[in-house]
C-alpha cells in the first residue's frame, strides 16, 4: 500500500518533467476541459448576441435586475453584490492553492470551506433571482419585459452557469475531504487542490462574460 | 517545485483587489449612462482586463511554459472568428426586416 502511494507521488513529478506542457497530464487535462467549456459558453454568448441584435430590441436588464429599497430603484443591485460574492470566492481559492503549496492543511480546509460558502450563497442569490422572475411571469417562451428570447436566454446562460458554481461546491467539497482526511498527504502531493482551483477561476471568469454581455450592456 | 506552480501571496492580494476596482468600474460605466459608441467597448475592455489577470495569476497561466499557454490561448482566438462573423449577419438580418415591413 505505501509503495504504491509512494509511486503516485514519484508519477505526478515524472510525468511533470517529460511533458511537453512541463505539467501533470491533471492539469493539462483540467485545461482541455476549460477551453472546451469556454467554447461552449462563448458560443452561448455569441448566439445570444447574434438573437439581440437581429431583434433589434431587447428587455432592459438594468430595469429587469433592479432592487427596490426603501422605495427606491437601485439598478442591478443585486447582480452587483452577485459579482462581488464570486470575485470574493476567487480571492479565498487562491488563498487556499497557497495554503496547500505550503501544505498548511488547516488554512487549505479553512479557505476552501469559505470558498464553498461563497459560492452556495451566490447560488442562493441566483434561486432569489430565479423565483422573483419567474413569479412576475418570465418563461423560456415569453416574459413581460422585453422580445422572448430575452426569458430564453437568461434562462440558458444563468442556468449552465449556475450549474458549474454548484458543481464547483461539490467538487470543492470532495477535494477538502481529501485534506482533511489525509489522503492527499499519503499521495504526497497537493496537487489536486491547484486543479480544482483552475476549475473554479474559471467559473469566475464565465461570470465576468455573462455579467458584462447580458446584464451590463 | 515540480509538483506545480508557486505565485507569491502578494500577488494573489493585489489582482484579486484589482478585480473589486474593475468591477466596480463595469458597474459604474453602465449606472452613469456613458455614451452609446464607449458604453460597449469600455465594458469590453474592463471585461478583456479582468479575465486577463484572472487566467495570468489566479490560473496560473503566466507561470506556465509558452507550450501550454499557446494550447489554451489559440483555440479562443475561434470565438473572435464567431463574433465578428455572426454580430454583423445578425445586424443584416435586423436591416432587412425594416426594409420588408417599415
Amino acid at each position: 500500500m505505501a509503495t504504491a502511494v509512494v509511486n503516485l507521488a514519484q508519477e505526478f513529478q515524472d510525468y511533470t518533467l517529460r511533458s511537453p506542457f512541463r505539467a501533470s497530464w491533471q492539469k493539462v487535462m483540467m485545461w482541455v476541459f476549460i477551453v472546451v467549456d469556454a467554447l461552449t459558453f462563448g458560443s452561448l454568448l455569441v448566439s445570444y448576441g447574434f438573437t439581440r441584435v437581429s431583434i433589434g430590441t431587447w428587455a432592459n436588464p438594468a430595469h429587469v435586475f433592479a432592487l427596490h429599497i426603501g422605495g427606491k430603484e437601485i439598478p442591478l443591485l443585486l447582480i452587483a453584490i452577485m459579482t462581488f460574492i464570486l470575485v470574493s470566492s476567487s480571492g479565498t481559492m487562491a488563498l487556499g492553492v497557497a495554503s496547500a503549496y505550503e501544505r498548511n492543511k488547516k488554512r487549505t480546509v479553512l479557505f476552501l470551506t469559505l470558498t464553498m460558502l461563497l459560492g452556495l450563497t451566490f447560488v442562493g442569490c441566483q434561486v432569489y433571482e430565479w423565483s422573483h422572475l419567474i413569479t412576475h411571469g418570465t418563461r423560456p417562451w415569453w416574459n413581460p419585459y422585453g422580445p422572448p428570447q430575452f426569458g430564453a436566454y437568461f434562462f440558458t446562460l444563468t442556468g449552465f452557469h449556475g450549474l458549474h458554481v454548484l458543481s464547483g461546491v461539490i467538487y470543492l467539497a470532495i477535494v477538502a475531504r481529501m485534506v482533511a482526511n489525509g489522503t492527499l498527504d499519503r499521495r504526497g502531493s497537493y496537487q489536486l487542490v491547484e486543479i480544482a482551483g483552475l476549475y473554479w477561476h474559471f467559473v469566475d471568469l464565465i461570470w465576468v462574460f455573462i455579467f458584462t454581455m447580458f446584464y451590463l450592456f | 517545485m515540480a509538483e506545480g506552480t508557486h505565485v507569491p501571496i502578494r500577488k494573489y492580494l493585489v489582482v484579486w483587489l484589482w478585480l473589486f476596482i474593475l468591477s466596480a468600474l463595469a458597474y459604474f460605466i453602465d449606472v452613469v449612462h456613458v455614451p452609446q459608441p464607449w458604453k460597449p467597448i469600455l465594458l469590453v475592455v474592463v471585461a478583456l482586463m479582468k479575465a486577463g489577470m484572472i487566467m495570468a495569476v489566479f490560473m496560473h497561466l503566466g507561470y506556465e511554459r509558452l507550450s501550454l499557454i499557446y494550447a489554451v490561448v489559440a483555440p479562443l482566438i475561434f470565438l473572435v472568428v464567431m463574433t465578428i462573423a455572426f454580430l454583423p449577419e445578425g445586424g443584416a438580418i435586423f436591416g432587412s426586416h425594416a426594409i420588408a415591413a417599415p
